[in-house]
């Protein structure tokens, strides 16, 4: 079982036995988690730094809890409020934790590519907690492990990702991810929340709930911000979720054994109606969330065995 | 009764102006370039060793960052770059802090031009107020103090009306506009070019189309007032029907591009890097050929290297919050010599779009190797190899993208009416 790169920025720069690798590890993670001793000494006198440049409960907490699992000391550091707004650079405030000597930085950051500067000015791992509309590496991996214990493989599963694509980070990494893993990948939505050149991606693109399900495995629900509701982007929330919200009628058209899923934090009856949501029959939505814990200490542990080992370069 | 007598002999002479490419001599007096050789003997006789001999590159929208960021780019250090170049004439842009829109600002930077400058300096100015769009210049003053063309640089007129305006008073006195074509609302925040590239970063883009509807606008107005037109950039294929049409139609209308956009892609910025970041953004491959090809062909007239000092601060940010632009007075001709060594654009091609059209475009006699133009000359060998050292530039500002490249075609030595502005080392044949 090897992980050969120093961090993880992307999914971008991932091999597949890299994704499995990680998968493999994180399965042994549930397993512990669910136990009732929780503990692992997998980072052990390590510490974890979560810095936020943008709000988050959820991947925070997630974070945080796998960092506490495997016994690190986990600092999180709220940036929105502190020096950021007395105008330090990103570089700057990269510098001065590095003297701290942390040993896993967790990044996330409004802009796309951000994380990766940051990289690139620290002698620690770094993770990619969401940059921009760029890249979240552990929700695609976590996504992955729940597809996988779902459906038993990654491989030749149709995936039907719908919703804002343009703006998602998430979407991104989903389909690197399953593109990689040779799944197969249709994205759905309104041409105004598809990003340019989608066309190029090796990806079927539908602006049609019936003809985009149709067949499905994995339907996975992405949430629309407030944001993009009003006008912008779509007309109006109600025209969005009578086209393309996710209710038990558009459910049918995808297989009979099709998981729903999605990213949180959601919109009921925006993107998905609230009984489907919570149908565990067809919802795995919960178990992504306990998913992420045990991916996110999985890919910690394997970053934290290389800390000190000469890499190749600061990209991987 | 000559004070100065040179001859250039054994020099390949590179003659925009004839289109010819050939071993030769070039006798010069008095900085002006004379129509035959003085008997031997007579004279300071300089041997080029077999290499280039051009006119000097006049290079149309060179920010020197006088007044206002001098830490960037002085006129000291953007003379040295130019002369280490072959840059003998920079028309610097306008975009300065404060903006250059009055004559008193003008003559600032006429003052701080000829005190610090090695090379010739060509002020343009502001085409409104502040660049701000809304109230034009003093154009008529402007003019009598200097100022060779009227732009706003980067900054689109957003206002149909105004920018009519501005053209049709323009005409009246002759003066040249100059408008970087873009759709303002389109390209509002854009970082790069729209695409799988961009998408595939998560980085805000705007589509070349922005800029084919900036120019069909900029070309409607022509059209309507007559003004006399220079598009600054031209990097889309989607644009050039437009400026085939214009030009076709008897419109007095020329464009240019960058030596960025014709030798580099969007696939170039890779990992955010914040140096390839210039306006407009890098485009894909097929425009960049498009445009090399359109160079070639003459249908774009002019190149530039649209010189953009930035020091590290305002590079070593997230890419969508860096700032623009790339220096480039240094690695013009190296960079052009990719598309000489490519095949793309013969030696006199490239001296027609760095050189003569622009020195005509802004009635300079510059730009020719004809008898009684300016000795403006660069000595340079296209086959000359090295690494670019970003550190090593003349540069305040050391953002280039070329840094760490591969790079061929070395400056031995440039002349300003005459008089040698810069040498390569002592050792090389300029000396």
């Amino acid at each position: 079982m090897t992980y050969r790169h120093r961090h993880l920025l992307g999914i971008e720069p991932l091999a597949p036995s890299d994704i499995t690798t990680i998968l493999d590890l994180a399965d042994r993670y549930v397993t512990l988690n669910r136990a009732s001793d929780k503990h692992g000494d997998a980072l052990a006198g390590r510490t974890q730094v979560n810095m936020f440049f943008e709000n988050s409960t959820r991947t925070q907490a997630s974070f945080e809890l796998a960092g506490l699992r495997l016994g690190a000391d986990v600092m999180n550091m709220s940036m929105q409020a502190s020096s950021i707004k007395k105008g330090e650079t990103l570089i700057d405030t990269a510098m001065t934790l590095n003297a701290m000597h942390p040993d896993l930085l967790v990044v996330r950051h409004p802009h796309s590519g951000a994380v990766n500067l940051l990289a690139e000015k620290v002698n620690c791992a770094v993770l990619n907690a969401g940059d921009g509309r760029h890249e979240h590496p552990t929700q695609a991996l976590l996504d992955a492990l729940t597809i996988r214990r779902s459906k038993g493989r990654l491989h030749r599963l149709t995936v039907a990702i719908c919703g804002d694509i343009a703006h998602s980070r998430v979407a991104r990494s989903n389909i690197l991810l399953l593109g990689k893993m040779e799944s197969r990948i249709r994205l759905i939505g309104p041409p105004t929340l598809m990003p340019a050149g989608v066309a190029d991606w090796g990806v079927e693109v539908f602006d049609d709930m019936r003809a985009g399900l149709e067949g499905a495995d994995v339907v996975m629900m992405l949430r629309l911000q407030k944001e993009r509701m009003d006008g912008g982007f779509i007309p109006s929330e109600r025209e969005y979720y009578h086209r393309f919200g996710l209710d038990a009628e558009k459910l049918g058209y995808a297989r009979s054994d099709a998981i729903v899923m999605h990213p949180g934090p959601m919109n009921r009856g925006v993107e998905i109606d609230g009984t489907l949501a919570d149908d565990i029959n067809r919802s795995v939505i919960q178990e992504q969330v306990e998913m992420g814990v045990a991916v996110r200490m999985a890919v910690m542990d394997l970053l934290a065995r290389n800390l000190g080992k000469p890499m190749q370069t600061a990209r991987s | 009764m000559s004070q100065t007598l040179q001859v250039f002999e054994n020099a390949r002479l590179i003659d925009p102006e004839a289109g010819t490419d050939s071993l030769g001599a070039l006798a010069v007096e008095d900085g002006v370039i004379l129509d035959r050789l003085p008997p031997r003997g007579q004279g300071d006789w300089i041997d080029c060793g077999g290499h280039c001999l051009a006119p000097g590159i006049v290079d149309i929208g060179v920010k020197v960052s006088e007044p206002g960021e001098r830490h960037k780019e002085s006129f000291r250090s953007a003379g040295r770059a130019a002369a280490a170049g072959g840059v003998t004439t920079i028309v610097t842009r306008p975009d300065t802090e404060p903006a250059i829109d009055t004559p008193e600002v003008l003559e600032f930077v006429n003052r701080r031009a000829n005190l610090d400058s090695a090379v010739r300096v060509l002020p343009m100015a502001a085409l409104t107020k502040g660049r701000a769009g809304a109230e034009m210049v003093e154009i008529g003053f402007l003019l009598d103090a200097g100022a060779v063309a009227f732009t706003d640089c980067d900054r689109a007129i957003v206002s149909t009306k105004v920018l009519s305006r501005c053209m049709s008073y323009a005409r009246s006195l002759g003066a040249l506009v100059i408008c970087h074509p873009q759709e303002p609302g389109l390209s509002e925040g854009a970082a790069v070019t729209s695409g799988k590239f961009a998408s595939l970063r998560g980085l805000p883009a705007v589509s070349p189309m922005a800029e084919r509807m900036g120019l069909d606008r900029d070309l409607v107005l022509v059209e309507m007032t007559g003004a006399r037109y220079h598009a600054d950039q031209v990097t889309s294929a989607r644009s050039l029907p437009a400026l085939r049409r214009a030009k076709d139609n008897g419109l007095d209308v020329t464009a240019g591009v960058s030596i960025h956009h014709l030798t580099l892609n969007e696939l170039d910025i890779g990992d955010y890097r914040t140096f390839f970041k210039v306006k407009p953004p890098l485009r894909a491959e097929t425009d960049r050929i498009a445009m090399v090809e359109a160079v070639a062909s003459g249908l774009i007239d002019i190149i530039s290297s649209m010189h953009t000092p930035q020091d590290e601060e305002s590079k070593r940010l997230p890419f969508e919050q860096a700032a623009s632009g790339a220096v480039a007075l240094e690695t013009l001709l190296p960079a052009a010599m990719r598309l000489y060594h490519a095949g793309m654009i013969d030696l006199p091609g490239l001296w027609r779009a760095m050189s003569l059209n622009p020195a005509r475009r802004l009635g300079l006699d510059s730009g020719r190797l004809t008898a009684g133009a300016p000795a403006d000359l660069v000595l340079f060998d296209p086959d000359a190899p090295f690494v670019l050292d970003r550190f090593a530039l003349n540069s305040k500002s050391k953002n280039t993208p070329f840094d760490g490249q591969r790079m061929e075609g070395r400056v031995l030595g440039t002349w300003v009416a005459g008089r040698q502005v810069f040498a390569a080392d002592p050792g090389s044949p300029a000396a």
